[in-house]
């Protein structure tokens, strides 16, 4: 007997809808293998990582304060990747938001405190967007590709960050590579007493609803689709591809940027080298759970987030290590890739 | 013949897509020595029949005999195992790689990891010289026409003693000298005994190659003729199932001013080596101007800067006395050109797209559809439902996703959505390459009628037959430049001949 990979008739509409929840369900049974290995007690460590994520008013606004970054991250490398620009780089343009904010968080102390806060935000998305802007531009110029490109200005970023860090930006007296505090103007209000719940999660949930407007209502909608679809026919067509394709990097980039302010503004108040543990490369794996559709997105990421939040308590109360939180987290990327796989080919038995 | 042993039978083959029946009942055998031509219009199910025996797709009923022997085919190396290849209409080859080294890919050569393309050259030249398919083994793929692309696609199946040969349309892409060398290809395999099922809806071609022809309709076999004992008229009933109009109606017209006009024309072609030169056409009012030709003698470059995705060296392009931005495909929409682009669904149409939002590509900004930057999604539906009714569209609905529709009905939509604007121009590129029998008399109406409205028509074709019923005036492309032009009553078939082969009466 022998498995063969064949080609299947296609699937019907509901099954978009249907494969990133059955996908994420065969995550959760399947996680049960590494639990058991790391020592685990089955039913305690799921109960406790649900627990942990949901179970409490305050770990549940927890669960939300991770999912900011992570939908802002997800909805930029979605929205990209709809037109086919391969953007891997939210981490980098992440990080350029961040930066802009301490900058101007720091700086900004004779400007109207009303006013600080939306120049930040502004500021920090116009950022990440440039970041996202100059690979765009060299993939519509040079035909520089752009997986490539938006890759490796993560790590151009990320060195640009420990420059400043250990020098111009460092907090004068400390021998950490860490910045100042920007000022009270520029942090981002709590908006739930005895939490983090911050406004950097309104902005994300917000961002969910412009970009499924941007995609379903209006013409640079179509033809940011058009340009996925098929760009030679988008260009027959009369659309500008070119132009299509950097202002979708700019909104991209743009969005990771509102990642990077909500963690700067909202938790760390101060740029430090580790303030992504690797959100812009979560974003990659949430906009491909969530099916590139910016609810999906939202679903995906609070899904990832409750898996973050809650090992930690699964960890503290079952020995199981919190870096489950990763491998859980793998998985859902591979088995959704394997799910897609399989809306296009099904699996055969042979008898020989 | 019928008296000998089948190769191939397959007995009552169901196949459905979806509960949509691609094959309903179908038998079907295959005699050793004989070409079997299956004819049929777009979507009658005769390249799903062909996928089944080459264990490309697995039935869902009924049984499959080769040589004798009831197979259960799982995957095409089944298939070719037991001597079955077949040549689909795109072509699965390596471009930077060799002759060679595509005909050896997937088998056996040499010992181990190491291989001997020694015995691999001798054996393909062997294979060469007993079918007289010339062609340098060392050539790069890339640097080969179609025509000859096709030469290597065969001997790949040559190569691994495939004794029983399925071909999926093989002249679509061919020009005409290319298919008369096919032919003589195919005659030879079968003299040796081997076994050709043809696929094609051109009733010439299958008259003049086929032993027998079975007819396919919706999925279900509607006749099985002896080549000899049927004719054209009688085989163009069977397939569409109805009587086509003998002639199209074309009216005598008096031709207006001048509304395209190409000057001094020149253009280099992927390769950077000059493709069309000096290039002078003028196309008026009320008028079909056919240009005739071989494909690849610039007719695709001269259609792309038309239409705006290419660009010229030199020249210049006017609608109605305005010059055409070249480079730019908005200018040829905005002037007032409707474009039926050759390969419709890399170029005309978003396979992945609704009809409705394929219908409104090109004005989807015009204020009818969009406000602010809004669209309207009411005035796009009432749009796309008008245009599916005018056109007769075979679809679920607008919002029914392209790929979903046949060919015939593809071409529709690019149609509809060139037409919808009423161009003063119409370049319409091969506009029935690879249509069906109905679809192409659709086609050829709706071009006629465009010339009646008063639209100046440039028709690229190389189907003389479709040239010659169309055309008011007819210019033959050769190698880049404009062999000749002639008013179609003044044409012989022999003159354009001619031309088309690079003979310029002295």
């Amino acid at each position: 007997m022998r498995l063969r990979i064949v080609k299947r008739e296609p699937l019907p509409g509901w099954a978009r809808i249907v494969i990133p929840i059955a996908a994420v369900a065969a995550t959760l049974i399947l996680s049960a293998v590494p639990i058991l290995i790391a020592g685990g007690e089955l039913w305690k460590s799921y109960f406790y990582l649900f627990y942990g994520a949901l179970g409490t008013r305050f770990n549940l606004l927890e669960t939300f304060v991770k999912a900011s970054p992570l939908i802002l991250t997800g909805l930029a490398v979605a929205f990209a990747f709809r037109a086919k620009f391969w953007n891997i780089g939210a981490e980098g343009q992440l990080l350029a938001g961040a930066l802009t904010a301490t900058v101007l968080g720091i700086s900004l102390k004779t400007m109207p405190s009303a006013l600080v806060l939306p120049t930040v935000i502004a500021a920090g998305f116009l950022a990440g967007g440039l970041w996202a802007f100059l690979p765009a531009i060299l993939k519509t110029k040079l035909k520089v590709d752009d997986v490539v490109s938006t890759l490796l200005l993560n790590y151009v970023m990320i060195h640009i960050m420990g420059a400043l860090l250990f020098g111009p930006l460092q907090q004068p007296g400390s021998s950490w590579p860490r910045s100042s505090e920007i000022i009270a103007a520029a942090k981002y209000p709590i908006l739930m007493p005895r939490s983090r719940f911050h406004l950097g999660i309104l902005i994300a949930v917000l961002a969910v609803a412009v970009i499924w407007f941007i995609n379903n209502k209006t013409t640079f909608g179509y033809q940011n689709k058009a340009v996925g679809v098929n760009l030679r026919a988008a260009r027959f067509g009369g659309i500008h591809t070119n132009t299509v394709i950097l202002w979708t990097a700019l909104i991209s980039g743009g969005l990771a940027g509102l990642a990077g302010v909500g963690e700067l503004c909202a938790l760390q108040y101060r740029l430090i080298m580790d303030l992504s543990p690797g959100y812009g490369y979560s974003g990659i794996v949430i906009a491909m759970l969530g099916n590139l559709h910016p609810v999906g997105v939202l679903f995906s990421a609070l899904f990832f987030s409750i898996i973050i939040v809650g090992a930690q308590t699964m960890s503290r109360m079952t020995g199981v290590p919190v870096y489950i939180a990763e491998v859980i987290q793998g998985m859902a990327l591979m088995i959704m890739l394997v799910f897609l796989l399989f809306t296009e080919y099904r699996l055969k038995v042979v008898r020989k | 013949m019928t008296a000998q042993q089948p190769v191939v039978e397959m007995r009552s083959i169901t196949k459905r897509f979806l509960n949509v029946a691609a094959n309903k009942g179908v038998s079907f055998r295959l005699y050793p020595g004989e070409i079997c031509a299956l004819l049929g219009e777009n979507g009658a199910g005769k390249t799903t029949l062909m996928n089944i025996l080459f264990g490309y797709y697995a039935c869902d009923e009924g049984e499959v005999f080769i040589k004798g022997e009831q197979v259960d085919l799982t995957c095409p190396k089944d298939a070719i195992c037991r001597g079955v290849g077949m040549i689909h209409q795109h072509f699965a080859l390596v471009p930077s790689q060799s002759v060679l080294e595509n005909v050896i890919i997937g088998t056996d050569t040499g010992k181990g990891l190491f291989l001997d393309l020694k015995a691999a050259k001798e054996k393909l030249r062997q294979i060469q010289r007993r079918f007289r398919l010339q062609l340098d083994p060392e050539a790069k793929i890339w640097t080969l026409s179609v025509g000859e692309q096709q030469k290597v696609e065969i001997l790949k199946a040559l190569y691994r003693d495939v004794d029983i040969l399925i071909m999926d349309e093989p002249t679509a892409v061919l020009s005409p000298g290319e298919t008369e060398d096919l032919f003589r290809t195919l005659e030879s395999l079968v003299q040796e005994g081997r076994s050709i099922v043809f696929i094609s809806h051109k009733l010439h071609e299958v008259m003049s190659i086929s032993d027998r022809i079975m007819v396919l309709r919706a999925g279900e076999v509607v006749a099985e003729k002896k080549t000899k004992e049927t004719t054209l008229r009688e085989l163009a009933n069977l397939m569409v199932g109805r009587e086509l109009l003998e002639r199209l109606d074309k009216k005598t017209l008096q031709q207006g001013e001048p509304v395209l006009e190409i000057e001094n024309l020149h253009a280099l072609n992927d390769k950077k080596l000059p493709v069309l030169k000096n290039i002078g056409l003028c196309v008026r009012r009320n008028e079909v101007l056919g240009l005739a030709g071989v494909s690849g003698n610039g007719q695709r470059e001269l259609a792309e800067i038309l239409f705006g995705i290419r660009e010229a060296t030199q020249g210049t392009v006017k609608i109605n006395g305005r010059r055409l931005r070249l480079g730019s495909p908005m200018s040829a929409i905005r002037l007032g050109m409707g474009r039926i682009p050759e390969d419709r669904i890399e170029t005309g149409l978003l396979m992945d797209l609704t009809v409705e939002e394929n219908l409104i590509l090109e004005n989807h900004v015009s204020p009818g559809f969009q406000r602010r930057g809004l669209l309207d999604f009411k005035k796009i539906r009432r749009f796309s439902e008008d245009l599916i009714r005018a056109y007769d569209i075979k679809t679920a609905g607008p919002q029914a996703e392209a790929k979903s529709l046949s060919g015939g009905n593809l071409q529709k939509v690019m149609l509809a959505r060139e037409l919808a604007g009423k161009p003063a121009v119409l370049v319409a590129s091969q506009p029935t390459r690879g249509l069906d029998v109905g679809a192409t008399e659709y086609v050829h109406q709706r071009i006629l009628e465009e010339r009646e409205r008063g639209a100046a028509v440039l028709l690229i074709s190389e189907d003389l037959d479709e040239i010659f019923a169309l055309s008011d005036r007819i210019a033959v492309l050769y190698e880049g430049e404009v062999m000749g032009e002639a008013l179609v009553e003044e044409a012989s078939r022999e003159q354009i001949g001619l031309w088309m082969s690079g003979v310029r009466k002295e």
